[in-house]
């Protein structure tokens, strides 16, 4: 136990609190300016970034080769039939917005908590809140069998004078997502403005000087707009928390008002809300992790994010248990025969190792871990955790999508689900896209937000001696 | 516009937002009122010390939610009652409880785009040009780790050299001349 005795030795421990440090000691406003910048702002592109963007451009050009297939052949390449008609495509619609959620949730709840620790990791986790819509918005899109007409769901005036039933959860859906894709782009290109101003000043070429310079807007940091500029960016985490927390219920109810054994349940939008935050926070640790060490950022991602992320899982985690338990025990409690039979058939049915597979995943190995302090900051440990988790959700989307579709009330209409090649290689190929949109990122856009790690900086704070001083 | 000449102000540096915020409180007491800070990250205390408390984004995006709402909620409307009525098992064509979720989220859609646009709007921004740029000590400083006090040459009370005088009082790292 040596390793222990050292951790409280660790500099990255604040004396004053017992708690990580959020950002590491001896840092100045030039020398955070300066390690972030420089990732951008460097000629010499790492190697190991090569390496990665061309996994992941292979990953994204298989999802472009199943989805050119699919427009030229059609939705049958997909397992999806009668039963099952939802089939990945809904899951992976489910499981990739819920991946966005935590990076609302890191960007905006925790700002209106005053959470400063999430300022350092705020930036990437909005980029892959987008990222992840991005795969997701995909897959209804692509589902509807004719992509080219997904103009249909708009209120457009048609010639044949056509519109869309409003009273459907999944036009719902069609603005609850769209929505909150624009309002995710605004926040981050927002916040991103007074950085842009940054890299415009530190930029040695003249095309980054170009480049940022445009995007920036022209930013001169005046006081004035700083002002209006934290209006903004409050008032945009204060209309994106009830945002996300709606974009995940509206989704819930494409299943909810559904009258299916297994979907029709109200315990689902808080449900499917922290399954998303859930599943979001996992990702952010699968991202951050080899981040913070390949690029070095230990003193501005550190185990006190680690450890907090890992917290909010345990939370989060707990709830998501609280809903499976709920839903075993309405099976019983509803006294429904087709209630009591879909729960039996989740967890005993051909498909039960899923329904093993998840609860192993999601709640037995997670939930007895996180509570330990030590292995919420072993890195290895929770990368490892946040891939075991992130797993998890996914089936638990296929349990509540597959499991529930291949047997409801009629025995003669049941049926199974097997999912062909392209299923899989169009999942597989939106990781490889949502990689290749992440490193692209990271090597062209302020991943950490400077202005708010300078506001954490001791540096920061005016000494009411100073100010006193001055007595006007 | 015609492009202008001659001076836009007077740039005074400073290491520390504390020496910023004294000098800016001392100005602006002094009768200082076309005057502005520089930071790389919003120092509430200067603002504070300019007089500068309230602006208008709040309004804005106030405006843009409610605008949003009623637009979502008349449009769905119209459409669910007159331009394509539905009848689904008897059900109201005005089904209002229906027509909540989208206009729900288009208030947060217009309030958000109407937080944004209106405060860079009210920032002058997009902004290609500005004379503080001009100032050789601006750019590495004033979004990275330097503050900023500027007095404006449109100040009524602004003397070249009695300004600069002035300005030096609060001991800064240095005072420059921005031109136009």
């Amino acid at each position: 136990m040596a390793t222990s005795e050292q951790k409280i030795k660790d500099p990255g421990i604040d004396p004053a609190t017992g708690e990580f440090r959020v950002v590491g000691l001896n840092q100045t406003f030039r020398s955070i300016t300066e390690k972030i910048s420089s990732i951008v702002l460097t000629p010499r592109t790492p190697l190991g970034w090569f390496a990665y963007f061309v996994v992941a451009g292979a990953g994204a050009t298989m999802l472009l080769v199943a989805v050119t297939w699919l427009f030229l052949v059609g939705v049958g390449i997909w397992a999806i039939t009668q039963p099952v008609a939802w089939g990945f495509a809904i899951i992976n619609f489910v499981w990739w917005i819920g991946i966005g959620h935590a990076g609302t949730l890191i960007s905006a709840i925790l700002l209106l908590f005053k959470q400063q620790w999430r300022n350092s990791i705020s930036r990437f986790a909005e980029a892959m809140t987008i990222f992840a819509v991005m795969c997701a918005g995909l897959f209804p899109l692509i589902h509807v069998g004719r992509p080219w007409l997904g103009y249909w769901l708009l209120p457009l005036p048609f010639t044949m004078t056509v519109w869309p039933q409003f009273r459907s959860p999944l036009l719902w859906d069609v603005f609850a997502v769209s929505t909150y894709a624009t309002i995710s782009v605004v926040f981050w290109y927002v916040g991103m403005i007074p950085d842009f101003g940054t890299f415009r000043d530190r930029a040695q070429s003249k095309a980054a000087q170009y480049f940022y310079g445009m995007l920036s807007m022209g930013w001169r940091g005046s006081i004035r707009h700083w002002m209006r500029y934290e209006s903004a960016s409050l008032l945009l985490a204060g209309l994106a928390t009830p945002l996300v927390l709606s974009v995940h219920t509206v989704i819930s109810f494409d299943f909810a008002v559904a009258v299916l054994p297994g979907w029709h349940t109200t315990i689902f939008p808080p449900y499917f809300v922290a399954g998303a935050i859930y599943s979001g926070f996992a990702m952010v640790l699968t991202l951050a992790i080899p981040l913070r060490k390949y690029y070095h950022l230990e003193q501005l991602v550190t185990e006190r994010h680690i450890d907090n992320m890992g917290k909010l899982m345990l939370v989060t985690g707990f709830i998501v248990g609280y809903g499976y338990g709920m839903e075993a025990f309405m099976a019983w409690y509803s006294a429904d025969h087709w209630e009591a039979f879909t729960f039996w058939n989740r967890a005993f049915g051909p498909m039960g190792w899923s329904y093993w597979l998840l609860c192993t995943f999601n709640l037995f190995i997670p939930l007895t871990t996180l509570w330990s302090r030590k292995l919420r900051t072993n890195i290895p440990f929770m990368f490892v955790l946040s891939i075991i988790v992130n797993t998890g959700m996914w089936f638990e989307r296929f349990v509540i999508v597959v499991t529930s579709l291949t047997r409801d009330f009629l025995p003669s209409a049941w049926g199974t689900y097997r999912a062909t090649k392209w299923d899989y290689m169009t999942f597989f190929g939106t990781i490889g896209f949502f990689l290749f949109m992440f490193l692209l990122f990271v090597r062209f856009l302020p991943m950490i937000p400077m202005n708010e790690i300078r506001l954490l900086l001791p540096q920061a704070k005016i000494k009411p001696k100073a100010a006193a001083q001055a007595g006007d | 516009m015609p492009p202008r000449e001659g001076t836009y102000g007077l740039l005074a540096e400073f290491d520390t937002p504390g020496d910023l915020v004294r000098a800016a409180r001392q100005a602006h007491h002094d009768g200082w009122r076309r005057l502005d800070c520089y930071t790389p990250y919003p120092v509430e205390e200067a603002a504070e010390a300019i007089g500068f408390h309230r602006n208008k984004v709040p309004l804005c995006t106030l405006i843009g939610g409610l605008m949003g709402c009623a637009a979502m909620f008349s449009l769905e409307t119209w459409i669910s009652v007159l331009a394509y009525p539905l009848n689904f098992a008897g059900r109201p064509t005005y089904s209002w409880p229906a027509f909540v979720v989208p206009a729900y989220e288009w208030t947060i859609l217009w309030a958000g785009l109407s937080a944004a646009f209106c405060m860079l709007a009210l920032n002058g921004l997009p902004a290609l040009y500005h004379p503080l740029f001009n100032a050789p000590n601006f750019r590495d400083g004033a979004t990275t780790d330097k503050f900023f006090l500027c007095l404006e040459a449109r100040d009524p009370k602004f003397d070249l050299a009695a300004s600069r005088a002035y300005l030096e009082s609060f001991a800064p790292v240095s005072v420059v001349e921005v031109e136009y």
